[in-house]
C-alpha cells in the first residue's frame, strides 16, 4: 500500500512521517515518532488510555487516522512538562497518589487538561462528567478526581 | 412498588498466598561498585507497587536510602524462582525472601567496612543515609559508596546474599483432613448500604464502610489507594462484572468493554477505608496481603444488603436487575 507524507505539530515540535494509509494516530505516535506515553487499552475507542488532545480537543487517538492529522498541533502527556518541571496537573496526580499501576494515568490527565483549558474552575461533577470516557481498572477514580480539583485549585491561586 | 433501602454487614478472612504444593520466592541482592543495590527477582510488578515495597524492605534491612535500591524483576526465565504474583502473596513472600538476601549481604558490607576502618563488623552499624559507622563513636565512619568500592576494587569481595522464602507443603492429617494451608490472613469486615428499586431491580449502593486488618502498612498511602479501588471493585463484582452472564451458556458473554459494565468515576458511592494493624508473626516487618483480599468482603455485604431490603436471597453473581426480578416474582408467586 501507498504511503502517505504527513506533518503534524507534537508538542511543540514539527514533525513528518510516511504512514501507510489506515494507520491510527496512537501506532503513528508510538511505534514510529516514539512517543509512548499515548497508551493502546481497547483499541476501539472504549477505555481513553490514548487521549490525546489535537488542536484544543480531546481526541482517542486509537480512532483518528494518522493521514487526517496533517497540520495539526498535538499534544500529548510526554510535553506537559516544561524544562523539566511537572505541569501542576502531573503534581497534583503524584501527590494525590492518583496512580497505581499508572496504565490510565497519561489519558486522564489528558482529559483533565481539556477540562482545565476550558474550564478553570470546575465543580466535582464536571470533574466526574470530564473522566467519565476514562476506565481505570485499578477503580483508583476518587484519588484522580480529587487530583483533578486540585490542580484547578493550584491554577487560580497562581492566577490570582 | 418503591425504592427500599437495605444495610448488609460481611466479614472475611483471607489468606495471604496459597500453598497447594509448598509456595516459594527467591530473591537475590548485590551490591553495584558505587554502593547501590540491585534486587534480582521473578516476583512481577503488575501495578500493585511491589517494586517500591521490595525497594523499602530492602534500604530497611541493609540501611540504606529507599533510593539506592534498583528493583529489577525483568525476566522470569533467569531471575530467582518466585511462584508468582498471586492470592495476595507478593509482599510477604517476596518480602521475606528480600529480608533474607539483603542481611547476608549487610554482613559482607559489615565486614568490608570493619576491614577498612581495622573494628570489629560486630561494632558497627549503620546510619539509614549511606553511612556505616562505630556504635558509640560515631565521628569513625565509612560511607556505603566507599565500602563497595573497596569491596569491589581492592578487597575482592561481592557484597551480595540470597534470599529463600518457602511456606513448605501441608498434608491433610489422615484422620481430621485437617490442613494449614496458609500461615497468615488478612482480615476485613464490610457493611454495605444499599436502595433496591423492587420494580426495576436496579441496585444503587449508597455507602460502603470498610474495616481491613492487613498487618503492618509498609507503605500506608499505597494501602489506602489499594483498598479505596479495591473496595470498589469489590462492588463491581457483586452488581456488575461478569465475563459469562449467563453461564454455562456461552451466549451474550460480554466481547469488549463496550458490553463487559465497571464502574466509572461517576458510580462511586460514599467510601470509608479504616486500617488496623496488627503485624503478622511471618511476615516482612509484620505485613500481609492486602493486595487481592480487599475486594471480598463487599461481595456478601451487599448480597446481605439486598436481602436486607427486598427480602431475596441472591446467590449467583452478579446480582443483575434480571436476577433480583425473577427472585422478588418467585417469592410473590409462593
Amino acid at each position: 500500500m501507498a504511503k502517505v507524507p504527513v506533518q503534524f505539530t507534537l508538542n511543540g515540535s514539527e514533525k513528518a512521517e510516511f504512514v501507510e494509509g489506515g494507520t491510527t494516530l496512537l501506532h503513528a505516535l508510538r511505534d514510529k515518532i516514539g512517543d509512548t506515553s499515548p497508551k493502546g487499552g481497547c483499541h476501539q475507542g472504549t477505555c481513553g488510555a490514548c487521549s490525546v488532545i489535537i488542536d484544543g480537543e480531546l481526541k482517542l487517538s486509537c480512532l483518528t487516522l494518522a493521514e487526517t492529522c496533517g497540520g495539526t498541533d498535538i499534544r500529548t502527556t510526554s510535553g506537559l512538562a516544561e524544562a523539566g518541571v511537572l505541569h501542576p496537573l502531573q503534581r497534583a496526580f503524584l501527590d494525590a497518589f492518583a496512580t497505581q499501576c499508572g496504565f490510565c494515568t497519561p489519558g486522564m490527565i489528558m482529559a483533565a487538561k481539556v477540562l482545565l483549558d476550558h474550564t478553570p474552575n470546575p465543580s466535582r461533577d464536571e470533574v466526574v462528567e470530564a473522566l467519565s470516557g476514562n476506565i481505570c481498572r485499578c477503580t483508583g477514580y476518587e484519588p484522580i478526581i480529587q487530583a483533578v480539583l486540585t490542580a484547578a485549585r493550584a491554577n487560580s491561586q497562581n492566577a490570582a | 412498588m418503591a425504592i427500599r433501602r437495605g444495610r448488609g454487614v460481611a466479614a472475611i478472612n483471607y489468606p495471604t498466598g496459597m500453598n497447594l504444593g509448598g509456595d516459594p520466592t527467591q530473591a537475590l541482592v548485590h551490591s553495584t561498585p558505587t554502593g547501590n543495590f540491585m534486587v534480582t527477582l521473578s516476583s512481577v510488578d503488575l501495578g500493585q507497587g511491589l517494586k517500591q515495597i521490595m525497594a523499602q524492605i530492602c534500604a530497611e534491612t541493609i540501611g540504606v536510602p529507599t533510593d539506592r535500591v534498583i528493583i529489577d524483576t525483568a525476566d522470569t526465565d533467569t531471575g530467582p524462582h518466585c511462584m508468582g504474583t498471586f492470592a495476595s502473596r507478593g509482599t510477604h513472600r517476596a518480602g521475606n525472601a528480600v529480608i533474607q538476601a539483603a542481611k547476608e549481604a549487610r554482613q559482607v558490607m559489615l565486614e568490608v567496612a570493619a576491614e577498612e576502618l581495622e573494628v570489629n563488623a560486630s561494632d558497627l552499624e549503620t546510619d539509614g543515609e549511606g553511612n556505616i559507622l562505630v556504635k558509640g563513636a560515631p565521628q569513625k565512619s565509612i560511607s556505603i559508596f566507599d565500602v563497595a568500592l573497596s569491596a569491589h576494587f581492592k578487597r575482592g569481595r561481592s557484597i551480595s546474599g540470597r534470599g529463600m522464602f518457602l511456606i513448605p507443603r501441608s498434608y491433610p492429617e489422615k484422620e481430621t483432613g485437617a490442613m494449614k494451608p496458609s500461615t497468615c490472613y488478612a482480615h476485613a469486615c464490610t457493611v454495605a448500604e444499599v436502595e433496591v428499586d423492587d420494580e426495576t431491580g436496579e441496585v444503587t449502593v449508597l455507602t460502603v464502610k470498610n474495616i481491613f486488618e492487613i498487618g503492618r502498612a509498609l507503605n500506608p498511602r499505597m494501602v489506602e489507594q489499594q483498598l479505596v479501588g479495591g473496595s470498589w471493585m469489590g462492588i463491581s463484582h457483586a452488581l456488575y462484572e461478569t465475563t459469562e452472564p449467563y453461564y454455562p451458556n456461552r451466549d451474550h458473554g460480554g466481547t469488549d468493554f463496550n458490553q463487559y459494565l465497571m464502574p466509572g468515576p461517576g458510580d462511586l458511592a460514599e467510601t470509608e477505608i479504616i486500617v488496623l494493624e496488627r503485624p503478622s508473626a511471618d511476615g516482612p516487618y509484620g505485613a500481609k496481603g492486602p493486595g487481592e483480599m480487599c475486594a471480598n468482603p463487599q461481595i456478601p455485604a451487599v448480597a446481605n444488603a439486598v436481602f436486607d431490603a427486598v427480602g431475596v436471597r441472591i446467590d449467583t453473581l452478579p446480582i443483575t436487575p434480571e436476577r433480583i426480578l425473577r427472585a422478588l416474582k418467585a417469592q410473590s408467586a409462593n
